[in-house]
């Protein structure tokens, strides 16, 4: 289903930052910034699902959020079909987020538990104006359908769903305005595995009949492997490394990348992976390290990292990119690189 | 009907009718398992229907003076006795509730009017707005309750509907807190989030998804409060600052008796007896309230 061929872009985002303040003092003045995202870009192609994948903490979410505006972001543009939104005004962002959908992590938080189902959806088409009020029993009747839930439990509140079928309700509340993008904040991490399956399965049968375009963010690999036609990964607010998803999982350019990856169990017993275990904790985003934000932890730091902070390398002509000073001429075989650890 | 493409993701659906029905059915079942608080909630309801019965239950008019029966105590003809001016000590109670429960909930109301609003906007928007509103809710808060009341109605002039003003006054700044403490927790919930990327204005948003969310800690708040605004109106009739003789409140007519206190302690005692009776009736249902509204607390 890989719609690469695709040319337009949907989504563009250039040098997003999103720094939160941290006030002190007396005054409550600005003491210093979390510096959740710094400067990154990416774009995502109309029809094609990008993962951007990450531990905790290192701004995957965040970046959801900004180009939704849910927080306004600190500096950057977010160019959606040729507009920036963050110039546009409060109203006319209002009347642009129908194109643009979120679906969250937790569905027992997500809905709203003293309206019904019927209402939460009937909700989002009133406020687009999506249908005249008398045909909008019928379109929510067939947005449940859509999804998998019977049209006999519209009319129930959330909390008589499963976490599964709730997450379902989140997705036909996302796609009653006929979205164009759907950011999908975690959305199947609190599921369980068996679960997961059949939403993930449900979000791709909905990509090819709506013609979807996904981000998807998620700190689960095999998830992200399911999905993904591309994948991001960020670590500590920056994009270190972006490649179409074979060559991510096949021939990964950055070492944190790798350390990612030796970290999903295997069953197959033949081919072992070393696993590579990653020393200290993530530093702060108050106080990121100079250089590289990785060297702190990387087995393969010299003395340029800790000084020079790599830009995104290309390390092939396909959009394969990089950020580490290792990859500056090209890829590498990472295995051969002498490990300082 | 067509067949749903996909299979709902788990198990049967819950089977249940009305949930509104459900969860008040629950409600309720918390609510009558504690004793405390179904006294309490009988106490209130007994005064609210004597204040609404008064004019009927009552024996004698409550500001008919009968000079020749001054000062008597508790008979078969006067229940509780009569004052200094031979009015009908009980006749007057009755009436006087009608203005102690009016003062009590219609100060809390305005007061809680108010105070939600200033606390939603405080907690929603935040910023300069959560500061500013949340300082001079600090400054009301850091006078003692009676005095600010004693305040506003020196300066206004002392009579019911100044003491409701200033009671209501007192009650915003706690109100605006609870409420400001609520809308933080609920505003950060993912479902705040998704009716904002539908393209939901902020009006939308407070008044459907906030200000539903956090009704239970208004209404615990708002009985407690009653209680308290009774107590603050009687002791500023009591200093000659609220109800204004002869009508009959309770407060003044502790302030009335005090004199007799010697030789007619009923006077007083009767008066004071009944705000102790609403006072705890109120307390008792308010904390059994909170106790049922707290999803927490099971059984």
């Amino acid at each position: 289903m890989s719609m690469t061929t695709t040319t337009k872009t949907l989504l563009e985002v250039k040098n997003l930052k999103q720094y939160f303040p941290i006030k002190g003092g007396l005054f409550g003045r600005t003491v210093n910034h979390v510096k959740a995202v710094d400067d990154i870009s990416f774009h995502v192609q109309e029809g094609e699902t990008v993962s951007i994948v990450g531990e905790s903490g290192c701004g995957k979410s965040t970046t959801g959020r900004a180009i939704l505006r849910l927080d306004n972001p600190y500096a950057g543009e977010v160019i959606f079909d040729g507009e920036n939104l963050l110039g546009l005004s409060k109203a006319e962002m209002r009347k642009k987020r129908q194109d643009l959908q979120i679906i969250f992590q937790d569905p027992y938080a997500s809905l709203n538990p003293r309206q019904t189902v019927s209402q939460i959806i009937e909700e989002a088409l009133q406020i687009q104006n999506i249908v005249p009020p008398k045909e909008r029993r019928k379109k929510i009747a067939d947005l449940l359908q859509t999804v998998g839930i019977g049209t006999h439990q519209m009319d129930r509140h959330p909390h008589e769903f499963s976490g599964g079928q709730r997450q379902r309700i989140g997705i036909a509340r996302a796609l009653s305005v006929n979205p164009k993008l759907i950011i999908c904040d975690e959305a199947v991490s609190a599921l369980d595995v068996s679960i997961q399956a059949q939403v993930l399965n449900l979000l791709k049968d909905l990509q090819r009949k709506f013609q979807l375009t996904y981000l998807f963010i998620s700190h689960d690999l095999g998830v992200v492997r399911h999905i993904s036609d591309r994948i991001i990964v960020m670590y500590l607010g920056k994009i270190v490394e972006i490649a179409d998803k074979k060559s991510l999982f096949e021939n990964p350019q950055h070492p944190y990348t790798i350390a990612l990856l030796s970290a999903i169990p295997s069953t197959n017993l033949e081919k072992k992976r070393e696993r590579i275990i990653l020393k200290g904790d993530v530093p702060s985003p108050i106080d990121p390290p100079q250089g590289c934000r990785f060297h702190t932890r990387c087995p393969f730091a010299f003395d340029r990292c800790r000084a020079e902070q790599p830009g995104l390398y290309k390390v092939d002509g396909e959009g394969h990119q990089s950020a580490c000073h290792l990859v500056e001429n090209g890829q590498i075989d990472f295995s051969k690189v002498p490990s300082n650890h | 009907m067509n067949e749903p493409q996909l299979q709902p993701a788990t198990g049967t659906p819950v089977i249940g009718g009305n949930t509104r029905a459900a969860s008040w059915k629950v409600f309720y079942k918390k609510l009558s398992k504690n004793k405390a608080a179904l006294a309490g909630a009988l106490i209130v309801f007994i005064f609210v229907l004597l204040a609404l019965l008064a004019p009927y239950i009552a024996p004698y008019e409550p500001n008919k003076m009968q000079i020749a029966n001054k000062l008597q105590g508790p008979s078969a003809e006067h229940w509780l006795g009569t004052d200094d001016k031979g009015r009908d000590i009980l006749s007057r109670i009755l009436y006087g509730s009608r203005i102690s429960l009016t003062v009590g909930i219609l100060s809390t109301v305005l007061g809680a009017a108010i105070g939600i609003v200033l606390g939603i906007v405080s907690g929603y928007y935040g910023r300069w707005v959560d500061s500013l509103i949340m300082r001079i809710c600090d400054v009301l808060l850091a006078f003692p309750g009676i005095l600010l009341a004693l305040a506003i109605v020196s300066v206004l002039g002392a009579s019911t509907v100044n003491v409701i003003i200033a009671v209501a006054f007192f009650a915003i700044p706690t109100f605006a807190r609870i409420v400001r403490g609520s809308t933080l927790a609920v505003k950060k919930l993912e479902y705040i989030d998704a009716i904002k990327a539908v393209g939901a204005r902020d009006s939308r948003i407070i008044f459907r998804h906030i200000l539903p969310n956090i009704t239970s800690p208004i209404i615990v708040q708002a009985t407690l409060y009653i209680a308290s605004a009774i107590i603050t109106a009687a002791a500023l009739s009591f200093l000659g600052m609220g109800t204004q003789p002869p009508d009959p409140e309770w407060g003044t007519m502790l302030s009335q008796g005090r004199s007799y206190i010697r030789q007619a302690p009923h006077i007083t005692l009767f008066p004071g007896l009944v705000i102790l009776l609403v006072v705890v009736g109120f307390n008792l249902f308010g904390d059994g309230l909170r106790d049922a509204l707290d999803p927490k607390t099971k059984k």
